[in-house]
C-alpha cells in the first residue's frame, strides 16, 4: 500500500480519477486551483479550463446528461456564478456522476469575500460532504460519484483554505475504477425543465433527499466518537482537527456530510453528554441546524468570521491558551505587490496621470490600488469593472471612468458588461491587460491566450475583433511595456466620444521570465526627483539623501524606470553576477 | 500532544519557503511520522509575507499553528523573523537568515524598519545564518532556503540520509550536488556554532 504526502486538492484529484471520472472541467481559484491541474496529470481523464464556472457547470451537466462521470471545480465566489444551473440540476439529478468541488476561503487569504458555501447545499437542495484533511478529500470524493448516481443528485464537495492547500499522508489503496459511460436514454421529464416537468421532479427531490438523509444517519460520514461525557462537541470540515486537538477528552460528532443534516442523530449524540457546543467556521450554521433538531445548544463566543484553529476552541471554552513571545515594535507592513518587470505598473502608471476615476477587477493588476501607484478605485468581483465604468459615468460628470480588467476575467464575464455598454449608448473607456494568462491562480491558459489545460495551443480570442463587434469603435492595442505610448493612447481613448477599448498587452513578467541586465542609477545626475519611486518597483528604493537606488538582485531589467526618468539618471548595470546579484 | 514537533518557516513570496516546506514534510514522512503541511497561495504569494507550517509526530490533527506553540521558526529574513515570533514557544529554536528583505512601504519611504532589529532577535536567542553567502559557497545563490533546512536541521530529530535523499528527489536534477553542500554547509555551520 502506497503512501504519498497530498495536498486536499491533489487528493480530491486523485478521488475523482479513482472514480473513473470522464471530464474535469473548471475555472481557475484559489484555493481551488491546483485540483483540475492534478486531475490532468492522469491519464484518460479530459480535463478544460472553462471561461467561467456557469459554463463549466453547463459543460458538466451535458457530460452527466449524456452519461459520463465529471467532476467540476471552483472557489467559493465561482459558485454564485455557477448557481444557476445547479439549482436546476438537483431537480434534473444526474446521468452520470455529478460531483462539484467548491473550496471556501475563510480568512480571505486570497479572496474578496468569505461568503460560505453550506448553505448553497441547503438552498439549492444538493447533498454536501465537507471532508476535514486531504485524506477524507480522496475518500469522499470518490464516494460522491456513487452517491450522485445512486442518489440521482449532483454532490457538492465543500473544502477550505485549510483542507485544500494543507498536505497530510494518504493511503493510495484504491486503482481506477474503469470509467463506464451509462448509455444515453432519451427522457425529457427528467432533463427538459419546463414547468409541468418541473412541479413533478420538484417532488421527486424531495423523495430523492429523503432517501439520502437515511444515509446521512447512518453511513459513518457523520459519526459520533465518544470519549468523556461531561462535553459534546458538534463540528464540521477543518473545525473538527481543531477541535479533536484543542479538548481531547471531548466527544465529537463528527460532520461529514452536513446536507442532508442528521437530525436523529445529533439527538442521540446530545442524550449521550452533559452538554453540547458547536464548532464551525464562520458559523452560526450548523449550530442553528442543531438548534432546529430539537437540541439544546451551549453558546459559546466563537468569532462568525475567519478560520477556527485549537487556540479559538480553547479560547471560545475559557480554556487557558499559550501566549507567545513578543515582536519588537513598529514593524512594517509586507503587502503583497506586483513583481519587478510586470507590464501593469506602467498601466496603471500611465491610469494615474489621467485622474480618471478607475473601476477595478480580481487578479494581480487589482495590486494596482495599492500605493504608491493607488490608481484603482474599486474591487467587487470578477467583471464588475465594466459594469461598474458605465455606471459611474452616467452620474459622474467631472472625471473620466475607466473600467481595467485582465485579459482572463474579461472573457470570464467582462464581455458582457461591454455589450451592455454599446447597447445602452456608453462612451467610456474599458482597458483590457493582456498579459496572455491568469497569473494570480498560477499561470493558467485562458480564451485570450489559446492555451489549454492539456497544454496545447487552440485558438485565441480575438479582443481587437471581439471590441469592435461588441460595438466600440475606438479599439486600440498598445504594448503596455511602452509606458508613453501607453499614456498616449489612454488620453486620446478617455478623450474619444466613442466608446473605447484599449488592450494593454505584454506577458506577465514571471512567464516571459523576463532577465535582461539590471540598471543602476546615476547618483551624479539622480535629481532626487521620486518618478521612478512612485512606479512602486520592488528593486528601487531612497538612499538616506533621498536619490534613487537600485537593488541588483531585484532588477530584471524591464526598463520602466528608465522611460520615467526624464533626467536620463537610470543607466545599464551589467550583467548581474558581476554585481554580486541574482540572489534571487 | 507533546509527541509533536511543529515547525514555522516564514519568509517573502518566491524566497523558497514553500519548497523548503514540502521537503522537510517529505522527510519527516519518510522517517515514519504522521505529517500536516498548511501554506497559504495566491495574492499573499506576490512578494508579501509568507508562512508555511509543518508538524509531525505520532499522530497530528491541526494543520495550523497557534501563537506561543511552534518548536523551530525558520526564518527567511529577519522582518518576519520578527513578525512571526509570537508563534515560537518560549523555549522554541529560532533560525534566521542574516539579512533583511525591505518591504514596498519601506522602499517608498512610507514606513521604516525598526532599528536594532537584529539586536532584538539575538536578544530571543536567535541562530543567525547567512543562507546566501553559504549557498554561493555551495555552487547556487538559488539554494539558500536550503541552507536555511540544513540549519534547521542540526535540530531536528531527523536523519541526515532521508534528508539528503528527499532533497536530491525534489530540486532540478542539475543542481542536485550544489543543494546536498548548501545543506551540509548550513548544518556544519549550525553544528559549530559557527552561525551564531
Amino acid at each position: 500500500m502506497a503512501r504519498a504526502l497530498l495536498s486536499g486538492n491533489e487528493a480530491v484529484a486523485r478521488g475523482a480519477w479513482e472514480a473513473g471520472v470522464a471530464v474535469g472541467v473548471g475555472y481557475p481559484g484559489t484555493p481551488s486551483t491546483e485540483t483540475l491541474e492534478n486531475l490532468a496529470r492522469y491519464d484518460g481523464v479530459r480535463c478544460e479550463w472553462a471561461p467561467n464556472e456557469k459554463v463549466a457547470a453547463e459543460v458538466a451537466a451535458g457530460v452527466s446528461l449524456a452519461g459520463g462521470r465529471v467532476l467540476v471545480t471552483m472557489k467559493h465566489v465561482g459558485l454564485n456564478v455557477a448557481a444557476d444551473p445547479l439549482f436546476t440540476l438537483a431537480y434534473t439529478g444526474v446521468g452520470g456522476g455529478y460531483v462539484l468541488f467548491v473550496a471556501d476561503d475563510p480568512g480571505m487569504h486570497s479572496s474578496q469575500n468569505e461568503q460560505d458555501s453550506r448553505r448553497y447545499a441547503f438552498a439549492a437542495k444538493v447533498p454536501m460532504l465537507e471532508p476535514a484533511d486531504p485524506a477524507e478529500a480522496l475518500f469522499m470524493t470518490r464516494l460522491a460519484f456513487d452517491l450522485s448516481e445512486t442518489y440521482d443528485l449532483p454532490v457538492l464537495v465543500r473544502s477550505t483554505t485549510r483542507v485544500s492547500h494543507s498536505k497530510g499522508v494518504v493511503e493510495l489503496d484504491g486503482g481506477r475504477v474503469a470509467p463506464q459511460c451509462r448509455p444515453y436514454v432519451k427522457d425529457p421529464a427528467k432533463w427538459v425543465m419546463v414547468p409541468a416537468n418541473a412541479r413533478r421532479r420538484r417532488v421527486d427531490l424531495e423523495r430523492r433527499l429523503a432517501r439520502l438523509r437515511e444515509h446521512s444517519e447512518s453511513a459513518g460520514l457523520n459519526r459520533i466518537e465518544m470519549r468523556g461525557t461531561e462535553l459534546g462537541v458538534v463540528a464540521d470540515g477543518a473545525a473538527y482537527r481543531a477541535v479533536c486537538e484543542a479538548l481531547p477528552e471531548a466527544s465529537v460528532l463528527k460532520i461529514g456530510m452536513v446536507h442532508p443534516f442528521p437530525d436523529d442523530l445529533v439527538r442521540q449524540f446530545a442524550a449521550s453528554v452533559e452538554r453540547v457546543v458547536v464548532v464551525e467556521e464562520l458559523g452560526p450554521f450548523v449550530r442553528d441546524l442543531v438548534s432546529l433538531a430539537g437540541v439544546q445548544v451551549q453558546e459559546i463566543p466563537l468569532p462568525q468570521w475567519g478560520e477556527v484553529t485549537p487556540a479559538t476552541v480553547k479560547a471560545a471554552l475559557g480554556l487557558p491558551v499559550e501566549e507567545g513571545r513578543v515582536s519588537p515594535e513598529g514593524l512594517p507592513e509586507r503587502p503583497p505587490l506586483m513583481c519587478p518587470g510586470c507590464p501593469h505598473r506602467g498601466v496603471f502608471w500611465a491610469l494615474k496621470k489621467t485622474k480618471a476615476i478607475v473601476t477595478g477587477d480580481i487578479g494581480c493588476y487589482t495590486l494596482g490600488a495599492a500605493p504608491p501607484l493607488a490608481a484603482m478605485d474599486s474591487c467587487v468581483c470578477m467583471g464588475a469593472s465594466v459594469g461598474m465604468a458605465y455606471g459611474a459615468a452616467l452620474v459622474e460628470n467631472e472625471r473620466p471612468v475607466v473600467g481595467v480588467i485582465g485579459d482572463s476575467t474579461f472573457a470570464h464575464s467582462g464581455i458582457t458588461g461591454l455589450v451592455h455598454m454599446a447597447y445602452n449608448g456608453g462612451a467610456g473607456t474599458v482597458v483590457v491587460l493582456d498579459n496572455r494568462t491568469t497569473a494570480m491562480t498560477g499561470h493558467q491558459g485562458n480564451p485570450v491566450s489559446g492555451v489549454t489545460l492539456s497544454g496545447s495551443h487552440g485558438r485565441e480570442l480575438d479582443l481587437e475583433a471581439l471590441a469592435r463587434a461588441c460595438g466600440a469603435e475606438w479599439v486600440r492595442t498598445v504594448d503596455a511595456m511602452d509606458l508613453h505610448g501607453t499614456l498616449a493612447a489612454l488620453r486620446e481613448a478617455v478623450a474619444s466620444p466613442a466608446l473605447a477599448v484599449l488592450i494593454a498587452k505584454s506577458p506577465c513578467a514571471l512567464l516571459s521570465k523576463c532577465t535582461k541586465d539590471p540598471v543602476a542609477v546615476d547618483d551624479d545626475v539622480c535629481t532626487a526627483c521620486g518618478a521612478c519611486i512612485q512606479l512602486g518597483c520592488p528593486a528601487i528604493s531612497r538612499t538616506e539623501s533621498g536619490k534613487a537606488q537600485i537593488d541588483v538582485s531585484i532588477c530584471v531589467g524591464c526598463g520602466q524606470c528608465e522611460q520615467v526618468c526624464r533626467f536620463g539618471a537610470i543607466v545599464p548595470a551589467g550583467p548581474a553576477c558581476d554585481l554580486g546579484g541574482s540572489a534571487r | 500532544m507533546s509527541s509533536v514537533t511543529t515547525v514555522v518557516l516564514a519568509g517573502v513570496g518566491g524566497q523558497g519557503t514553500i519548497l523548503a516546506g514540502d521537503v522537510l514534510a517529505k522527510v519527516a514522512m519518510a522517517e515514519g511520522y504522521d505529517v500536516r503541511l498548511s501554506e497559504v497561495h495566491g495574492m499573499a504569494q506576490r512578494g508579501g509575507s509568507v508562512i508555511t507550517f509543518v508538524r509531525f509526530g505520532e499522530e497530528v490533527q491541526s494543520p495550523v499553528v497557534d501563537p506561543g506553540t511552534a518548536d523551530h521558526l525558520i526564518a527567511f529574513e529577519m522582518i518576519e523573523a520578527a513578525r512571526r515570533l509570537p508563534l515560537l514557544k518560549r523555549e522554541g529554536r529560532l533560525v534566521v537568515n542574516q539579512r533583511i528583505v525591505l518591504p514596498l512601504p519601506v522602499l517608498v519611504g512610507a514606513a521604516q524598519v525598526p532599528d536594532g532589529l537584529e539586536a532584538a532577535l539575538a536578544e530571543e536567542g536567535a541562530i543567525f545564518v547567512d543562507a546566501e553567502a553559504l549557498a554561493c559557497e555551495a555552487g547556487s545563490s538559488k539554494s539558500a532556503n536550503v541552507v536555511l533546512l540544513g540549519a534547521a536541521s542540526a535540530g531536528l530529530p531527523l536523519s541526515q540520509e532521508t534528508w539528503a535523499e528527499v532533497i536530491a528527489s525534489r530540486v532540478p536534477p542539475a543542481t542536485v550536488e550544489a543543494n546536498l553542500k548548501a545543506f551540509e554547509l548550513g548544518r556544519a555551520a549550525c553544528l559549530k556554532g559557527a552561525c551564531r
